[in-house]
């Protein structure tokens, strides 16, 4: 919980990591390739304000107790959703798995939600392997990267015979949310692994279940509003957005905030700190000071009350995973229901310009 | 004669495909020099390691075509450093091999329909950046659904999206409208608030994606940490 003047937050952190790239886990052989991704990271992690940088070594792999720092007690977090990327062709023991994450469940876990995995190419094991993952770990979510490679296969779609399988399965099961990784990919390297057209098919056809589209479909935001103006199930993911422009490109964040603001709107947007790659300490409170400029070239946008960062921050991922949020933290939000798309969007007939 | 001069014009040619802009301006170009003997040597760099292959492809071979293309210029080298495909990209750029050939085994399609997709996005956002000033000065829907390409101000701006219009095939002379949906067809009045929230959707992720591009280089090349080469 984060409180500034006398206004409470109740904040869910919807993407976050407990990675390991020491370089005692880097895959002989493939030490660049391990170097190469944690140095994006580290890249991104440049970003915020320079006051809240680290050192090299320690970015590499943080211990429990700096996670529990980081995010609890300094870090205002009341929940926090973990996603696992695998990576085990670079990393021996794999950069972020379920595993890995549920170490920290035993410790947190009144505060950590874990999310899942499927591929809908692995077939009736996978299947399997989901609904033991759901018995073990009560999933409400998964992470899905669409563009994976997968034996001969070169990446699926969500809309594919198969994936509607799982997408079944899933929700037979009980898992509410599916966050959809739409974003750069590095093989197949001719693949452009960001088209979200699938995402709407699916979230038409499985309109029980919340599709949260990672980083906001960055470096493709338009792509992505234009299809989740839509679909009343599909989620803005602002992980990335906050951390990576908020400080750092002030006017750009101005923007895309008030793109998503129109586009997809408040009910529909997550925070996500992204930790490691960002603490979430300066994001909430940075995000809680900061209003829409009063600029002309920002003023067909909105401005943001409180309640509009209240949601944000936390109360629309609370409603998608059923977390507890104490009434006086309370605000309704239409998140988790079945709103009605931007129909005037849609027909051609809105905009305030012109 | 230098000709450094006539190869950094040339490489000024050469755009990052997704983000529009001028590898010269985006600080890609890390070194650039020609032999006596006319042998252009220039190495570029890109934000992250892992920087998509095909677009970096894409700035590699369109910079070696350039740059080749300059009179004078006996022969070009054109080196990707610091990537993960750097071996790949810069062998097949040099023996001329397509994308496909390069990549044996690991891509099927050549990268024309990639190109001409990002050409569509800036078609699209450079009417936002042509069309803002008239909509600021007071201009209505039925005025800008009536504006001609032949009646605005000659602008930097409205040169680039013609350019990108005449790739592609759309409408681009002065008597094109300023405002034309992808298959190139004049938005009607009624349609044209939210045509133009598009395009400025449009113009806004590409600047986004351009600033957040620029920020890793920047954080790149300046820590010593992650400086590979």
């Amino acid at each position: 919980m984060y409180e500034k003047d006398g206004e409470k937050y109740f904040i869910v952190d919807s993407h976050s990591h407990f990675w390991d790239a020491s370089r005692e886990n880097w895959k002989p052989g493939a030490e660049q390739y391990a170097k190469g991704w944690i140095d994006c990271f580290y890249g991104y992690h440049q970003l915020g304000p320079p006051e809240t940088h680290w050192d090299y070594e320690k970015y590499l792999k943080v211990t429990p107790e700096d996670f529990e720092r980081d995010m609890f007690i300094e870090g205002h977090v009341d929940y926090a959703i973990f996603q696992s990327t695998y990576l085990k062709e670079w990393y021996t023991n794999g950069f972020n798995t379920v595993d890995q994450n549920a170490q920290l469940l035993e410790r947190f876990g009144d505060r950590l939600i874990v999310n899942g995995r499927f591929d809908p190419r692995d077939g009736d094991e996978g299947l399997k392997q989901l609904e033991a993952d759901v018995a073990k770990y009560h999933l409400k979510g998964v992470k899905l990267y669409t563009a994976e490679w997968n034996g001969d296969s070169r990446g699926y779609k969500l809309s594919d015979p198969e994936a509607y399988r799982f997408l079944q399965a899933a929700q037979d099961l009980g898992i509410k949310n599916i966050h959809v990784h739409k974003g750069p990919t590095i093989w197949p390297l001719d693949k452009d692994a960001f088209d979200v057209a699938d995402v709407d098919h699916a979230a038409t056809d499985f309109p029980d279940l919340n599709f949260i589209v990672e980083h906001v479909g960055l470096p493709r935001i338009e792509d992505f509003c234009f299809m989740a103006v839509q679909e009343p199930n599909v989620y803005a993911g602002l992980s990335v957005v906050i951390g990576g422009l908020m400080h750092a490109r002030p006017k750009f964040f101005a923007k895309v905030m008030g793109e998503l603001m129109f586009w997809v709107g408040e009910d529909k947007m997550l925070f996500g700190g992204d930790y490691n790659i960002w603490t979430p300490k300066w994001q909430i409170e940075g995000f809680v000071d900061w209003q829409m400029p009063d600029e002309d070239q920002f003023s067909d946008y909105s401005k943001l009350t409180t309640a509009t960062k209240k949601k944000i921050l936390g109360l629309n991922a609370a409603k998608l995973y059923d977390i507890p949020v104490p009434p006086e933290l309370q605000l309704p939000t239409t998140a988790d229901e079945p709103a009605a798309p931007g129909q005037e969007l849609v027909d051609n007939t809105a905009g305030p310009r012109a | 004669m230098n000709l450094r001069p006539a190869v950094w014009a040339a490489l000024a040619t050469v755009l990052d495909p997704e983000l529009d802009e001028p590898i010269t301006e985006l600080d890609f170009v890390e070194t650039c020099t020609v032999s006596p003997d006319g042998v252009a040597s220039v190495v570029l760099r890109l934000p992250t390691f892992f920087c998509a292959p095909n677009f970096s492809w894409l700035m590699v071979a369109d910079a070696y075509d350039a740059v080749s293309a300059v009179p004078g210029v006996t022969r070009a080298d054109v080196k990707l450093a610091d990537h993960h495909a750097a071996a790949e990209i810069n062998g097949g750029v040099a023996a001329q091999a397509g994308f496909v050939e390069a990549f044996s085994g690991q891509a099927v399609a050549e990268l024309d329909e990639l190109r001409k997709q990002f050409f569509r996005k800036a078609a699209l956002a450079g009417q936002d950046r042509v069309a803002q000033p008239l909509v600021d000065a007071g201009a209505g829907p039925e005025d800008l659904a009536a504006t001609t390409l032949g009646q605005l101000d000659p602008s930097p701006e409205l040169d680039r999206m013609r350019k990108r219009r005449a790739a592609l095939g759309l409408p681009h002379g002065d008597d094109a409208p300023l405002l034309i949906d992808a298959e190139g067809n004049a938005i009607p009045p009624e349609a044209v608030p939210l045509h133009l929230r598009r395009a400025r959707l449009q113009r806004v992720g590409i600047e986004t994606n351009g600033a957040y591009c620029k920020d890793l280089l920047k954080a790149r090349y300046s820590h010593p940490a992650t400086r590979t080469s």
